[in-house]
C-alpha cells in the first residue's frame, strides 16, 4: 500500500485536475482517479520539473529571440524528439508482446542513407553561396524512409513469418545494421552541406522547433489509427493472447509485421531528425542505445512489457521524463555518465513496482 | 514452417531424419563450418593454417569464451544476460583502480570475482522474486555496471602491476605453439563448465528449468535457487572475463567490452544452443567463439576487407543459425 501512499503524495502536489468531478469527491472516485495508469508517469514528470524549478534558476523562463522561443523546456522538448518518435513505435511493438532492439541500428542506417543521398556541396554562384544536394531532398527522405521500412519488414517477417523470438529476430539487424551503415559510408562520418535539410532537425516553425511538429504529427496519426480504428483493439488482443486473437479471426501475422514496420519507420524518422540536427551521419554512434531509452520510456509510461494494454501518451511522457532527467543531471554539474546509474535505478524501481509479486508483498505486509 | 519440418521428418528416410533431428546437429554444423573456414583460409592465405593461428584465436578470445560459457548457462535456463559486457568493463575498472592503490593482485582478483557473482546473483534474485523478464532486469544491470565504471573514473587507467604484466606476457609452450595463461584459464573454465552442466545435479536442474519452468517446479526442483545460481555464475564468468581482459589489455576502462554481450549471445547461438532454453551444449560456446574469432582473423588476413564486415557476417550467421534451428528443431516456443 506504500505505492498508493506515494501516489497520493504526487496527487496532492498537483492542482485538482479539471476532469475530476469536483463535488463527487467520494473515496471510490478518488481511488479510481489515482488508479489511472497515467498518474504515476505524470506525477514523476511533475516532481522532476518542480525539482528542476527549485534547483535550476530560470528553468521555466521562456523568451523569444528572432521570433524563436528559447528556454529549458523548449530545449528538453526538442532534444526528446527522436526519443519520442522511437518510443511511439516501440509502444506498439511491446503491446504485441514483442521487443525491437534494432532501433538504434535503423536510426544509423536511415540517417546514413539520407545524409549520403543529400550530401550537398556549396557552390558559389554569382558571388552568392548556394547549396546543392546530390539528390532532390524529397527523394532522399523517401529513400531513407524506404530503407527503414525494409528494415521493419525484415524484422516483421522474421518475427511473424519465421516465428523467431522478437529479441533474437531484431538482434540480427542490431548486429548487422551498423555494419551495413558503415559499409555504405566506408567507415567515414558523412557530413551534410545542404541548408534545407537542416530545417528538419534544427529549424523553427511558428516559433517552435520543427522537430516538435514532426513528433506531434506522427503522434496524432498514430493516436487516430489506434483510437478511431479497430487497430488499437487488435494490437491489444494480439498482446493479451496471440493464439486467441488468431482463433478469433485476426490476421496476427500481418498485424505483427505492421507494428515492426511502424516501429522501424519511426526509428527512420528519428534517424533523419538526428542527422539533420548534428549535420552529419555517424554510422557507428548515431542512435547508440536509443533502443534501450525507448524501451525505458515505454516502461516508464506504464505499458507492461508483458504486452496487451498500452498507452501512447504514457510513452511520450516517459520519453520526456528521460530527457528531463538527463537535463537535470547535466545542469546539476554531475558528470553525465552518472546518468546511466540513475536510469538503471529508475528502471529497477519502476519494474519492481509494476510487478504483481511486489503488490502481493505489500498487501501481505499492510 | 515447423509443421512442414515435422512432416518431412515423419516421411523422410530414417538416416537423414535422425541426423538432422539429433540434438547435436546444429553443433555439428558449427564445427563443420569452423573447419571449412580454416580450410578455406589455409587454401587462400599462405601461413593461415598453422597451429599458432588457432591458438591465437584462443588467446585473443579467451575472455569471450569465459563469458560465453556463463551466457550458455543463462540461455540454457531460458533467460538472457545483457549485463555481461558492462560487468566485464566494471571488473577491469575495479582491478585497475585497486592495483593503482597497491592492493595485492590476488586479493583484487578474488574481490572482483566475488563482486561479479554477487551482481549476477542479485539480478537473478530480482528476476525470480518479482517474476520480471530477465531481459529488462539485466538491461538495467547493464546500465548500472557501465555507470559505476564511470563513477570510478571516466578516464582509462593503465595497469602496471608486475603480476598482471607477467600474466599478459607469459607464453606457455604447447605442441610447438604457445598459449597465454588467460587462454589456459578460459579452457579450464570451459572444462569445469562442461562437468557442471552434464555431470551435476545443478546442470540437470538448469536444463529442466530451461525446458519448462513449471514442470521443473512440480518435479520438486528449487527453481529460484537454480535461477539465482545461474545468474551468479554468469556474473562470475563476466567478472573473470574482465580479469582476463585486464590481463590482455593491461588497462581498465569504462568503454571496454562494448557489445560483448551480443558477441557472447551470438557465440552461444552459433554454438547450437536454442535461445528458448533447455536445449544445447555448453561446449558449443567454444565452437561459437572460435567461429567468431575465425571470421575476424580471415578479415584481418585478407587485408582489403574492412572491420565492419565482421558485424555483417556475424549478423548473417546469426540469421542462418536462428532460422536453421527454428526449422530443424521446431521446438522453439513463440
Amino acid at each position: 500500500m506504500n505505492a498508493r501512499a506515494t501516489n497520493a503524495g504526487d496527487g496532492t502536489v498537483k492542482p485538482t485536475p479539471p476532469d475530476a468531478p469536483s463535488q463527487a469527491r467520494t473515496a471510490p472516485a478518488r481511488a479510481a482517479w489515482l488508479a489511472h495508469p497515467l498518474v504515476r508517469p505524470i506525477g514523476a514528470l511533475v516532481a522532476l520539473l518542480l525539482f528542476d524549478a527549485f534547483l535550476v534558476p530560470g528553468f521555466f523562463h521562456l523568451e523569444t529571440k528572432d521570433g524563436h522561443l528559447y528556454g529549458a523546456i523548449i530545449d528538453i522538448l526538442n532534444r526528446a524528439a527522436p526519443l519520442m518518435l522511437a518510443a511511439l513505435g516501440m509502444t506498439l511493438v511491446i503491446a504485441t508482446r514483442g521487443i525491437d532492439i534494432s532501433v538504434g541500428a535503423v536510426v544509423a542506417l536511415s540517417g546514413t542513407v539520407s545524409a549520403m543521398l543529400i550530401g550537398g556541396t556549396m557552390v558559389v554562384n554569382n558571388g552568392t553561396q548556394e547549396y546543392v544536394a546530390n539528390t532532390p531532398m524529397a527523394l532522399a527522405l523517401a529513400a531513407s524512409l524506404g530503407v527503414a521500412l525494409l528494415c521493419g519488414l525484415w524484422n516483421g517477417v522474421l518475427v511473424a513469418g519465421v516465428k523467431l523470438q522478437p529479441i533474437v529476430a531484431t538482434l540480427i539487424l542490431m548486429v548487422a545494421g551498423r555494419g551495413l551503415a558503415q559499409l555504405l559510408t566506408d567507415g567515414q562520418i558523412v557530413t551534410v552541406y545542404y541548408k534545407p535539410y537542416f530545417f528538419l532537425g534544427s529549424g523553427y516553425l511558428a516559433g517552435l522547433p520543427f522537430s516538435l511538429f514532426v513528433v506531434a504529427a506522427v503522434f496524432a496519426v498514430t493516436l487516430l489509427l489506434v483510437k478511431k480504428t479497430a487497430l488499437g483493439l487488435f494490437i491489444q488482443a494480439v498482446g493479451i493472447n496471440p493464439v486467441a486473437a488468431r482463433l478469433a479471426g485476426l490476421r496476427t501475422a500481418t498485424l505483427i509485421t505492421f507494428v515492426y514496420v511502424f516501429c522501424s519507420a519511426c526509428a527512420g524518422m528519428a534517424g533523419m531528425l538526428i542527422t539533420s540536427n548534428i549535420k552529419s551521419a555517424d554510422a557507428n554512434n548515431a542512435g547508440a542505445l536509443l533502443e534501450l531509452d525507448a524501451i525505458l520510456a515505454v516502461t516508464l509510461g506504464g505499458t507492461s512489457l508483458a504486452g496487451g494494454k498500452f498507452s501512447l501518451v504514457g510513452s511520450m511522457i516517459g520519453a520526456l521524463i528521460i530527457q528531463t532527467l538527463t537535463y537535470t543531471i547535466y545542469s546539476l554539474g554531475v558528470p553525465p555518465e552518472v546518468n546511466m546509474v540513475v536510469k538503471s535505478i529508475v528502471v529497477f524501481a519502476v519494474c519492481i513496482s509494476q510487478s504483481s509479486e511486489f503488490r502481493n508483498i505489500l498487501r501481505r505486509s499492510a | 514452417m515447423s509443421a512442414v519440418a515435422s512432416n518431412a521428418r515423419g516421411t523422410a528416410s530414417r538416416g537423414t531424419a535422425s541426423l538432422t533431428g539429433a540434438p547435436w546437429f546444429t553443433s555439428l554444423v558449427t564445427v563443420v563450418l569452423l573447419v571449412a573456414m580454416l580450410g578455406i583460409g589455409g587454401a587462400v592465405y599462405p601461413g593461415f593454417l598453422s597451429l599458432q593461428v588457432v591458438f591465437n584465436l584462443l588467446i585473443d578470445n579467451g575472455f569471450l569464451l569465459v563469458i560465453a560459457v556463463g551466457m550458455g548457462f543463462v540461455i540454457l535456463s531460458g533467460g538472457i544476460d545483457l549485463s555481461v559486457g558492462s560487468v566485464l568493463a566494471l571488473s577491469t575498472m575495479i582491478c585497475a583502480s585497486l592495483l593503482h592503490r597497491h592492493v595485492p593482485p590476488l586479493a583484487v582478483i578474488a574481490l572482483v570475482l566475488f563482486l561479479g557473482a554477487c551482481f549476477g546473483g542479485v539480478m537473478g534474485a530480482i528476476i525470480h522474486l518479482f517474476k520480471l523478464q530477465p531481459f529488462i532486469v539485466t538491461l538495467a544491470g547493464m546500465f548500472l555496471a557501465r555507470g559505476l565504471c564511470y563513477l570510478i573514473s571516466v578516464e582509462s587507467i593503465t595497469i602496471d602491476d608486475p603480476a598482471f604484466t607477467a600474466m599478459s606476457q607469459t607464453q606457455v609452450p604447447i605442441l610447438g605453439g604457445f598459449l597465454s595463461p588467460g587462454a589456459i584459464i578460459a579452457l579450464v573454465v570451459l572444462l569445469v563448465a562442461i562437468w557442471l552442466a552434464h555431470f551435476t545435479a545443478f546442470g540437470r536442474a538448469v536444463y529442466a528449468v530451461g525446458g519448462n519452468e513449471q514442470s521443473a517446479a512440480m518435479m520438486g526442483l528449487n527453481v529460484g535457487r537454480t535461477k539465482v545460481l545461474v545468474y551468479a555464475l554468469s556474473g562470475f564468468c563476466a567478472a573473470l572475463g574482465g580479469v582476463l581482459f585486464a590481463f590482455y589489455m593491461l588497462s581498465g576502462y569504462g568503454q571496454h567490452g562494448q557489445g560483448t554481450e551480443l558477441d557472447a549471445i551470438a557465440a552461444v547461438v552459433i554454438g547450437g544452443t536454442l535461445l528458448t532454453g533447455g536445449y544445447g551444449y555448453i561446449a558449443g560456446a567454444l565452437s561459437g567463439v572460435l567461429v567468431l574469432g575465425a571470421i575476424q582473423t580471415l578479415i584481418a588476413f585478407d587485408g582489403t576487407l574492412s572491420s565492419w564486415w565482421t558485424r555483417i557476417v556475424i549478423g548473417a550467421l546469426l540469421f542462418v543459425f536462428c532460422v536453421v534451428q527454428r526449422v530443424m528443431g521446431g521446438r522453439a516456443k513463440s
